[in-house]
């Protein structure tokens, strides 16, 4: 054929079916999000500290294994209580002239999503110390140990930030394990990671794909949801799967007087709003609160904490544990 | 990490097979020697029983001895039938007789064909772009390696510039920027000038081109172990400045290549320069619109990025690594291309299909549904130019089968041809909602893009190399190296991706199945990333034969032969006459 013989129409006309089409599919929807979405109206953008924070994560390529992005499908529900929305990154801009927009939505899962991390893990103890060295707290993590955004020294200076590091990860330093402002950026970066709530009266998208609700056996013990399982994704990471906690950082629940005790408010009231009553361990923040636990799922909690380790105290009944979350919902909020 | 589990790990445990097999036959050897030593003191003691039997024999039993010697070494003169004449064979109907003087352990493959006359300065190009190339799959796959045994030792080191989010780009855009692209460019510098029917348009651009690029890689790679990238998009790391250098490098190249086009001595533009061609402006279009400093905030990050990546690997690598099959492949069968109007529907084809898919790495996200949708239709409509293009391969290659088991390069095509339809089909099945639920974000992703850009590109740019260099220099690597490199590299592709795709099939269904932590999902992983590690070592193994194979294809040094054929004799005793007459 005559056309296919020219090459100059030949190749314009490739061309131009590529660049017509690349018009259609990419950089008309890309303006179109780019103009026409804004962030939602509690958005808050990050304090200087967690933007600094955020391009230590940039540097560092963190994003190969986290994504940031929880989709509409039922099993991300793990990673947030809303599906994402295109507002959710329309806060985030070019880094610089010389770099790109980093909306970290990534592409692999090798660690956890972290969309909501800052509300699922915001202590500071906890995330130097896994930052410092991830096996400590998380034994069969495989991420990177980031040593180098701390420092050793002899002694303390009246700001700095220690880090409590267990024998076994020491590795023959004798010195003071130190927090550099880089390593306290990133981890202000990751406690800023909260998904923004939606305006009153506006219903999240559904989550898709949901598992048939399978029907449970009357009785009310076997009706509560997994304890185990529940301990592992809210309580592990600090107290450990052995429930004794790491010396200097996080106590221990095994043989805890709180736990055994019949103080059952105290111990509710703990989960729910967190702890700081002991200088010689980590601040613990509001698990319960901050992750919207029900009061089956802090009683199956509970429960596990009693009979576990060795523990062996009386269980508590949902109704008992419901009527004191019921109040520490009615004091907070005054 | 705990000792005691890890021993209860299969992979483990054929790894420690692997060590005790030279310690079990070393034991074995030893036994053998002993033995021998044994043996040999009791044999000497019955020689000198037997010596003192020799000084005792008779005359009369010497000479029956004798005898029957003579007997025994009765032959023919094996000429009762023939005759003393000479036979002659004046048609020279008997050609290229093997004699067998040795067993054979490697089956001889037929030698490449003899060099047709190319230019000695494109030559020189085009080994230096090869050379280039080699060095970065080994410098790449080398970071791979290590990055792979980080799944399995992540305290193997703590130093920033080498931790795994910093290497893993490093690794990625060292063998896509520096050993695939290099390859290519360098290829198609045989390619085009061969299918136009004259000289390249400039040399001189050539090499620029090549500085251009492997000064990208070089800055991109220090700048990503610094910690200095582009912001997280994948294939996308390195900053602007550093990827303007390589978008220069392929701008002066196209426009050499479309130079020499125009001037073609030939009517038609074979279908190979249209691959090759769209290639190289299809990418030049994508980085412009992925790398220009001033837009993609927000989400339209995200779908340019889609748009990008998928359009880097369908777009330029495999855009150009057709365009070259399509030129190879029918040259090294020595027949046309089975059918060309079928080359021409899946140019077109992919063209229309393949620009769609991009968002297909971000389906369930916050991008529109719509061009969700479009993306997953634009993965099936691919189904179309992967098996026109494949039954193209594959019917040029029928009725020359034969061929592949008295080639060393042939296989090398046969797996690519293969894996790209294999591969490719299977993007289109992870695009769809199903799997793409289990999958998605598992490393399914990184087992497929091993199998496609492994599978596919490196095999054929393997195949195409081991075809080209011989007919450039004229000297052959060692069969028993290449055959080496071939199945390492199989195999090691196989071990690499075959558990990571079923680990990770676990792995998604426990994510779906929710009612486990994550902890355990990443600890599931752990024999998988074993075996991607072992198979890892094995391509990486691969990959230094190879790079052997290349040095002894291009070394200077040339080997003493003594001329066996006729021909070579005449010659040289022709050359040796007119050597004395000069003298």
């Amino acid at each position: 054929m005559e056309f296919f013989d020219n090459h100059k129409t030949l190749f314009r006309t490739a061309l131009g079916l590529f660049v017509g089409l690349t018009i259609i599919v990419a950089i008309m929807p890309a303006i179109n999000n780019q103009e026409n979405n804004a962030p939602l109206p509690n958005y808050e953008p990050l304090s200087q500290e967690a933007y600094l924070g955020k391009k230590i994560f940039i540097d560092n390529g963190c994003v190969a294994c986290h994504t940031q992005q929880v989709r509409n499908v039922d099993m991300d529900k793990v990673w947030g209580s809303r599906p994402g929305m295109p507002a959710d990154y329309a806060g985030i801009d070019r880094t610089d002239f010389w770099r790109n927009t980093a909306t970290l939505m990534g592409t692999e899962r090798t660690g956890p999503d972290l969309t909501n991390i800052g509300t699922r893990q915001p202590s500071l103890a906890w995330n130097l110390l896994h930052l410092y060295q991830p096996r400590a707290v998380v034994e069969k993590s495989i991420m990177p140990a980031y040593s180098w955004l701390f420092e050793i020294k002899t002694e303390l200076g009246e700001k700095d930030v220690e880090v409590v590091v267990p024998d076994a990860y020491r590795k023959g330093i004798s010195g003071r394990i130190v927090a550099t402002q880089e390593a306290l950026n990133l981890v202000a970066y990751l406690q800023s990671l909260k998904q923004t709530p939606l305006p009153d009266g506006k219903t999240p998208m559904e989550f898709l794909y949901k598992k048939k609700e399978i029907p449970v056996a009357n009785g009310n013990t076997s009706s509560l949801p997994d304890g185990k399982l529940l301990y592992t994704n809210n309580c592990m990471s600090c107290h450990q799967a052995n429930g004794e906690g790491l010396k200097g950082a996080f106590p221990p629940l095994k043989g805890s007087p709180i736990v055994l005790g019949d103080d059952l408010e105290l111990f509710v009231n703990i989960i729910m709003l967190g702890y700081d009553a002991r200088p010689e361990y980590a601040v613990m923040n509001a698990v319960g609160t901050d992750n919207n636990l029900t009061p089956e799922e802090v009683t199956a909690i509970i429960n596990h904490e009693k009979t576990s380790w060795g523990n062996n105290a009386k269980t508590v009944t949902p109704e008992e544990v419901k009527k004191i979350m019921d109040f520490i919902k009615l004091t907070s909020k005054k | 990490m705990e000792t005691k589990n890890i021993f209860s790990e299969s992979g483990i445990i054929i790894t420690l097979l692997l060590i005790a097999i030279p310690i079990i036959v070393a034991s074995i050897l030893v036994i053998i020697k002993a033995k021998n030593i044994l043996n040999n003191f009791l044999k000497k003691k019955e020689l000198e029983k037997f010596n003192e039997y020799l000084k005792g024999l008779s005359n009369e039993e010497i000479q029956k001895l004798e005898q029957r010697k003579k007997e025994l070494e009765f032959s023919l003169s094996n000429n009762e039938l023939a005759g003393d004449s000479t036979p002659t064979d004046i048609k020279g109907l008997i050609d290229n007789v093997s004699e067998t003087s040795s067993l054979r352990f490697i089956e001889q493959k037929k030698k490449s064909q003899t060099r047709p006359y190319i230019e000695p300065d494109l030559t020189k190009l085009i080994l230096w772009y090869l050379g280039c190339a080699t060095f970065w799959l080994l410098f790449g796959t080398t970071v791979g390696e290590y990055v792979g045994i980080k799944f399995v030792a992540p305290d193997v080191d703590h130093y920033s510039w080498l931790s795994f989010g910093r290497l893993r780009p490093v690794h990625t855009n060292a063998v896509f920027w520096g050993w695939a692209s290099l390859a290519m460019l360098g290829l198609a510098y045989y390619v085009i000038p061969r299918v136009s029917n004259l000289p390249i348009a400039s040399i001189k651009t050539g090499y620029r081109t090549l500085i251009l690029i492997n000064t990208s890689v070089i800055l991109g790679s220090l700048f990503l172990m610094a910690g200095i990238n582009n912001g997280g998009g994948e294939y996308r790391e390195y900053i602007w400045p550093v990827m303007a250098l390589f978008g220069i490098g392929v701008i002066i190249s196209l426009k050499n290549f479309y130079k020499t086009i125009a001037k073609r001595t030939t009517k038609e533009i074979y279908v190979s320069n249209w691959y090759i061609i769209s290639a190289m402006m299809f990418l030049l279009v994508i980085a412009i619109i992925a790398y220009w400093p001033s837009w993609q905030n927000g989400l339209g990050e995200t779908i340019i990025q889609g748009y990008y990546m998928h359009q880097g690997v369908g777009m330029w690598f495999m855009l150009f690594n057709l365009g070259l099959m399509y030129y190879f492949l029918p040259q090294q069968l020595n027949k046309p291309i089975y059918s060309y109007s079928l080359g021409i529907l899946a140019f077109w084809v992919q063209i229309l299909f393949y620009t769609l898919i991009g968002t297909h790495h971000f389906i369930f996200s916050a991008i529109p549904w719509w061009l969700q949708t479009v993306a997953i239709v634009g993965s099936a409509g691919m189904i179309i130019p992967v098996v026109a293009g494949t039954t193209n391969f594959l019917m040029t290659f029928k009725g020359s089968w034969y061929k592949l088991s008295g080639s060393y390069t042939l296989p090398f095509y046969l797996i690519g041809i293969i894996f790209y339809f294999t591969g490719s089909l299977q993007g289109t099945a992870e695009a769809f909602k199903f799997t793409n639920l289990v999958w998605h974000f598992t490393d399914f992703t990184v087992a497929h893009s091993h199998l496609t850009m492994y599978g596919i590109i490196c095999f054929m740019l393997w195949g195409f190399i081991y075809t080209v260099v011989p007919r450039l220099t004229g000297k052959e690597p060692p069969q028993i190296t290449v055959g080496a490199h071939f199945w390492l590299a199989l195999i090691g592709l196989l071990f690499y991706t075959f558990p990571l795709m079923y680990g990770s099939t676990l792995r998604g269904l426990m994510w779906m199945e929710g009612t486990k932590s994550f902890i355990e999902s990443v600890e599931l992983m752990a024999p998988y990333w074993l075996w991607r590690a072992i198979g890892g070592s094995l391509m990486w193994l691969s990959h230094i034969l190879f790079a052997y194979n290349f040095y002894v294809m291009v070394k200077k040094k040339v080997e003493i032969e003594i001329p066996s054929s006729p021909k070579d004799i005449l010659i040289a005793k022709m050359v040796l006459e007119n050597q004395e007459v000069t003298n």
